[in-house]
C-alpha cells in the first residue's frame, strides 16, 4: 500500500511539474518534450488505477503520433518564438488570478466528493475483477459489441481528420516537374515521331 | 494520506486542467502553446473518466476515455494542419492577425 502511495505521488507530481513546463517553456520544443513526459506519467497513472489498455493507447497515440506532430510542426514553422512571448507578463495577474479560482473551486468539489451508495445498482458495464478477465479483454467485449455504433463513428471522426489535414496542407506548387503516368502512357507515335525524307550530303 | 482514493485522482486531473487554462490565458500570442494547453485539459479529462471509471468498477468511462483521446488526436491534425496553412499564407502564427480568416 505505502509504494502504490509513494508511485502516485511521484508520477502525479512528474504529471503536474511537466504541465508547468509545457505553459511556461521558453523553447516549444521543450515544451512539447515536457508534454510527451506529462503522457508518460499519466500513462503511469492509469497502469496504477487499473486501466492497461488505455495506458498504452496513452503512449501510442499521444507520444507516438499527437507530439511527434507537434513536434515536426514546431520545427518545420521557421518562427521567432521570442516575439510570441511578449505579453507573457501582462496577462500573468488575471491568468493567475482564474486559474486559482477555478483550482480552488474544483479541489473543494472532488475533495469532498461522495458517491451515492445506490450507484453501485445503476452501472451500464460492471467491470469482472481483474483475476477473471483483463482489463483489455473486458474493453473488448463491450466495445465491440454495446459501443460498435460508437466506435465506428470514432472510425468516421479519425477519417474525416485525416482528409481534412490532406487537404488543407496539399498544395500544387507551379513549375514542379513530376511524373505524369497517364501522360507517358497515352503518347502516340505519330504526334512525337516524324520520318522525313533527307537527301544524303544536304544536311537538315 | 497514504491511502490513494477517488480524491486524489481528481485533484490531479483539477491541477492539470487549471494548468491548461492558465497556459491559455499566458501564452495569448503563441497557438502552438494553446493547442498544447489543450491537449492538457484534455488529458486531466481523460483522468478524471478513468478515476471515477475505477472506483464505480464500471467500464464506461474507460470506453469514453478512449472516445475523448481519439477526439483529441483528430483535434490536433485539424488544428496544426490550419495552423501550417496560415503560416504558408501569413508567415506568422501571431493569435492576433488569425481574425483575417473570418470571411
Amino acid at each position: 500500500m505505502i509504494i502504490q502511495a509513494l508511485v502516485f505521488y511521484l508520477f502525479a507530481a512528474v504529471v503536474v511539474a511537466s504541465g508547468v513546463m509545457v505553459i511556461s517553456a521558453r523553447n516549444p520544443v521543450h515544451s512539447v518534450l515536457f508534454l510527451i513526459l506529462a503522457f508518460f506519467n499519466s500513462a503511469g497513472l492509469f497502469v496504477l488505477i487499473g486501466a492497461e489498455f488505455l495506458a498504452m493507447i496513452l503512449v501510442v497515440v499521444y507520444v507516438g503520433a499527437v507530439a511527434v506532430l507537434f513536434l515536426f510542426v514546431v520545427m518545420m514553422l521557421d518562427i521567432n518564438f521570442s516575439e510570441l512571448r511578449e505579453g507573457f507578463l501582462q496577462y500573468l495577474p488575471i491568468g493567475a488570478l482564474v486559474g486559482l479560482i477555478l483550482a480552488a473551486e474544483l479541489i473543494l468539489i472532488f475533495g469532498t466528493w461522495a458517491v451515492a451508495p445506490e450507484a453501485g445498482q445503476a452501472l451500464a458495464a460492471p467491470a469482472l475483477p481483474p483475476d477473471q478477465l483483463t482489463n483489455t479483454h473486458a474493453i473488448g467485449q463491450i466495445i465491440y459489441t454495446d459501443y460498435i455504433y460508437l466506435f465506428q463513428a470514432a472510425g468516421l471522426v479519425l477519417l474525416i481528420a485525416m482528409i481534412g489535414a490532406i487537404v488543407l496542407t496539399l498544395r500544387h506548387r507551379p513549375g514542379v516537374r513530376r511524373q505524369k503516368i497517364a501522360d507517358q502512357v497515352s503518347r502516340r507515335r505519330e504526334d512525337v515521331v516524324e520520318v522525313r525524307d533527307i537527301t544524303s550530303g544536304s544536311g537538315v | 494520506m497514504l491511502e490513494i482514493g477517488l480524491s486524489h485522482y481528481l485533484t490531479v486531473g483539477a491541477i492539470l486542467f487549471t494548468l491548461g487554462i492558465f497556459g491559455i490565458f499566458m501564452n495569448r500570442k503563441n497557438v502552438i502553446i494553446i493547442l498544447m494547453s489543450v491537449e492538457l485539459m484534455l488529458l486531466a479529462v481523460n483522468i478524471n473518466f478513468v478515476a471515477f471509471s475505477a472506483h464505480l468498477q464500471d467500464l464506461v468511462g474507460q470506453i469514453f476515455a478512449m472516445f475523448v483521446l481519439t477526439v483529441a488526436a483528430a483535434e490536433a491534425a485539424i488544428g496544426l494542419a490550419i495552423l501550417v496553412v496560415y503560416f504558408r499564407n501569413r508567415g506568422s502564427i501571431a493569435v492576433e492577425d488569425i481574425n483575417m480568416m473570418k470571411g
